[in-house]
């Protein structure tokens, strides 16, 4: 099987052609404005260096950090109508409260609590209220908003009111994005609420961004089919990841943690992921990113995604390098993908931490004379501080005293010279588009949401039933059936309700079948 | 006679972590009350923590607390005044004014209810509790063990509706009173007991709780900011004993009677490669079996450490594949008298054959 693997980073889009194990190339190309074509780049730089037809490629595998680094630095964000449903119950804690103040404001911190929502066991808390929710439409048209972020109490049990909502919403403001918390979280009011909001700020967004993938794709030529990773490492088709961008969030990490263990053949180590504009930090246990057990931030807000446990700074490639009154400040601004041009020894006029590489002779990139005035006493700040924050991003991330390796990955990966904080630094091949392998190599899953009744049916009938139709549906997917395992298996009980009701989740993960 | 301390917002955090860890489990998650304090507290409300001897004899002290299920807690949130209103009603039933508001458990979200009231109330609060952990019933406090009255209470929930118990014939009837009313409030209501007198409440309060909450989660912070190894500062600052470390294998839950009972099965790791463990729960981890041989029960605390992060696991989030370590804690004297076991022990929790051995303190 021929695949592609494509990350589209803040700074750089890396593509590899793999087949089977075996990497055949792999190229870096700027991530451009216009997203498309930066891709087109770099799908016809990587076909040419493999050698390989486009009508060859059975498939291709896109993992992005767009969405995750517009919430990280507070871009391309939408104004955002996040409206729940529960009153009076919830009025203690209004929608974003456990916000950084800066999001909450490049979003607007529009937030509307009306009636609805159910209690544990499905009765109403209060009745949905139509003129209320028309009243509220209004005020969001009037604001100009065009996005809709819809969380009822208790929905991961019954949507009915968030379904309601949304067409009550959906018939007032005809073309405005309606994102509802049931098809995006579990149970847990806030950090659902919250991935639910991050979501309908990401729509606009994620329309024009998916549809330069598809673009792209097209214009080289492939017919194979496309995907996009998700949280888990594993796939979405195009139209889903368009509604749901927020599940893109954690396949950044998951993609290079995945990829730098097949690379290095290391199973047991911390990975840093260096990239233009941040660096993602995590550990690898038997090869897989260790999953946070609690609830996980992003861009500083509470959800509960099943992540991988990794920790963010702004530190990368094309961060900013400013000199203050109190000493050197690398980051969190990047000059991300505009570097080839910005950069000082690009031409530009931003001094970045790639300059800075430069300047002290480490790397050759660019026009080295463009940098040769620097300051050799700032040359020397600035790689300090720039290796104090990833000591201590480490140091973060290193839950026992064991010397692990930490293997370094990603186009900013030049940054590190020798060992971080006394630990071994392994760059292994092709660690520059660590990113895109973890993307080519990509599973499928299949993952089944019921409710039974254990008066009917045994818990383990229950489960064996929810675990083959979770096979049956990763298989439909698109999994190899012998491939296939059972990751996850959830049993929540439904309180009260006749017959002993049990929600089950199982996810089931394959290998992709060509 | 001390004037306590005033409690700061920096406070609330780790007060709900070393609560949290308190909660053995169960009692709820904290961090909903903890950002509810918190508003509060942003809006210019002050709570004052009083020591056992701040307040005269005869001085009125309400005991306050949510009532219901925890993994209701984190999704249908609080309107926000239902203990307020539960007091207030207690209040106006009894003919007194409170001086002061106290726990009910330290263990988990009730730690927080209290600051909550208080902070609404313009009342001060008692380090201490009835508890010194967290437990399901309302019955399963000193102050009942001891002789408090059951009436005057009072439920309320977030609709306005607020129910009084006038007369109660005696703690247990409270309980299956409050409970089936707090099934019917949504599973999450707030509850107010009858007014305690201060020399009775200095006589029957596990003492100075909610500063231990503070202090547990402040060496639970300094651990993680100093990058040392949270499960051992824990063990060596708290007099905490390790009986297990191992892999969740199954989690085993059902729904009985409005609580959450199951068992987690674990397979040993590191010091108990090889062997095995079952913890029995009920909101509240219950007893800790190694190889079928049971080695820490109720009363004393049995809790469940993430064990790369120390971070408390609640029942709840118990997931197949967890890495977990099991510590243990001793209660209170007061918790394990004869009279405390009849409520507290383990025959109280349906396990008849098992003979309560205390937890000796370390070190």
């Amino acid at each position: 099987m021929i695949r592609i693997g494509i990350d589209v980073g803040g700074t750089n889009t890396d593509a590899v052609v793999m087949d089977g194990d075996t990497v055949l190339a792999g190229v870096k190309a700027a991530t451009t404005a216009d997203v498309m074509t930066g891709v087109v780049n770099a799908l016809k730089m990587v076909l040419a260096a493999s050698g390989m037809a486009p009508s060859a490629v059975d498939v291709v595998m896109i993992g992005t950090t767009h969405f995750t680094n517009a919430v990280v630095q507070r871009r391309d964000l939408a104004q955002t109508a996040a409206v729940r449903l529960g009153l009076p119950a919830t009025a203690s804690l209004p929608p974003m409260v456990d916000w950084p103040e800066d999001l909450r404001a490049t979003i607007g911190n529009h937030y509307w609590l009306a009636h609805g929502g159910n209690e544990f066991d499905g009765r109403v808390i209060s009745p949905l209220d139509e003129d209320e929710l028309l009243g509220i439409a209004e005020e969001i048209k009037a604001k100009g908003i065009n996005s809709i972020a819809i969380t009822s109490v208790f929905s991961p049990v019954s949507n009915d009111f968030e379904k309601q909502a949304g067409e009550i919403f959906a018939r007032a403001l005809p073309g405005a994005h309606i994102s509802l918390s049931s098809d995006i979280g579990r149970i847990g009011l806030l950090e659902r609420e919250n991935a639910c909001i991050m979501n309908a700020c990401l729509r606009d967004l994620s329309a024009h961004v998916i549809d330069a993938f598809r673009k792209a794709i097209t214009e080289t030529g492939i017919t194979g089919r496309f995907y996009l990773t998700q949280n888990d490492g594993t796939l979405m088709d195009a139209a889903y990841a368009e509604r749901f961008p927020v599940l893109t969030f954690a396949s950044g990490p998951t993609n290079s943690m995945r990829g730098a263990a097949f690379l290095s053949g290391v199973a047991e180590a911390i990975v840093a992921d260096i990239g233009g504009t941040t660096t993602d930090i995590g550990s690898l246990h038997k090869g897989f990113p260790r999953q946070a057990t609690v609830a996980v931030e992003v861009g500083g807000v509470r959800t509960n995604f099943r992540m991988p446990d990794v920790f963010s700074i702004g530190l990368g490639g094309g961060s900013h390098v400013v000199e203050t009154d109190k000493g050197i400040k690398v980051g969190p601004t990047s000059v991300g993908y505009r570097i080839v041009t910005e950069a000082l020894i690009f031409g530009g006029a931003t001094l970045t931490t790639t300059d800075i590489v430069v300047a002290s002779r480490r790397e050759s990139l660019g026009d080295p004379a463009k940098v040769a005035h620097l300051d050799t006493g700032l040359i020397a700040r600035t790689q300090a501080r720039i290796m104090a924050m990833l000591e201590d991003c480490v140091e973060r991330s290193r839950l026992s005293p064991d010397p692990l390796p930490v293997i370094v990955v990603g186009g900013g990966s030049i940054l590190v010279d020798g060992p971080i904080g006394g630990l071994q630094v392994i760059k292994p091949n092709h660690f520059a588009v660590a990113n895109a392998v973890g993307a080519a190599i990509a599973q499928v899953s299949g993952e089944v949401d019921r409710v039974y009744s254990l008066a009917e049916i045994g818990r383990d009938e229950a489960l064996a039933d929810a675990k083959s139709r979770a096979i049956e549906a990763a298989v439909a997917a698109g999994a190899l059936r012998e491939t296939v395992e059972i990751v996850d298996v959830e049993d929540v009980p439904l309180a009260y309700l006749p017959g002993n009701a049990t929600r089950v989740r199982v996810k089931a993960v394959g290998e992709l079948h060509v | 006679m001390s004037e306590g301390y005033l409690l700061q917002e920096r406070d609330l955090l780790p007060l709900s972590i070393g609560a949290a860890l308190l909660g053995t489990g169960g009692g709820g998650n904290p961090y909903v009350g903890m950002l509810r304090a918190r508003e509060l507290f942003r809006k210019g409300a002050q709570v004052r923590v009083l020591p056992l001897d701040a307040l005269a004899d005869d001085a009125w002290i309400g005991e306050v607390g949510g009532i219901g299920a925890p993994v209701v807690g984190v999704e249908k949130i609080e309107e926000g005044g239902e203990c307020f209103r539960a007091m207030r009603a207690v209040e106006e039933a009894a003919g007194v004014k409170m001086s002061a508001l106290i726990s009910a458990e330290i263990g988990g979200a009730n730690s927080i209810e209290p600051i909550i009231a208080a902070a609404m109330a313009g009342l001060p609060v008692i380090d201490g509790d009835g508890m010194g952990r967290a437990f399901p019933e309302v019955q399963m406090t000193t102050f009942f063990i001891y002789g408090a009255k059951p009436a005057p209470a009072a439920i309320a929930d977030d609709k306005g509706n607020v129910v009084v118990f006038k007369h109660v014939k005696d703690m247990f009837w409270l309980e299956r009173f409050a409970r089936s009313i707090s099934v019917d409030m949504g599973a999450a209501a707030g509850l107010a007991i009858a007014p305690m007198r201060m020399d009775f409440v200095r006589r029957t309060a596990v003492p100075g709780t909610v500063t231990q909450a503070l202090n547990i989660g402040r060496t639970v912070q300094n651990a993680r900011s100093r990058r040392q190894n949270v499960v051992e500062r824990l063990l060596a600052e708290t007099g905490a004993t390790l009986f297990f470390t191992g892999k969740i294998t199954d989690i085993r839950r059902e729904l009985l009677g409005g609580f959450a009972r199951g068992h987690a099965l674990l397979a040993g790791s590191d010091g108990y490669h090889g062997c095995e463990g079952r913890i029995a729960i009920q909101n509240e981890n219950l007893v800790l079996w190694v190889n079928g041989v049971p080695v820490i029960m109720v009363p004393d605390l049995i809790i469940n450490l993430d064990l790369e992060t120390g971070e408390p696991l609640t029942t709840e989030v118990l997931r197949y594949g967890q890495r977990v370590a099991v510590i243990g804690l001793p209660v209170h004297p007061l918790m394990k008298t004869p009279e405390a076991l009849k409520v507290v022990g383990p025959q109280a929790f349906g396990y008849p054959d098992l003979v309560f051995q205390p937890l000796q303190l370390k070190g």
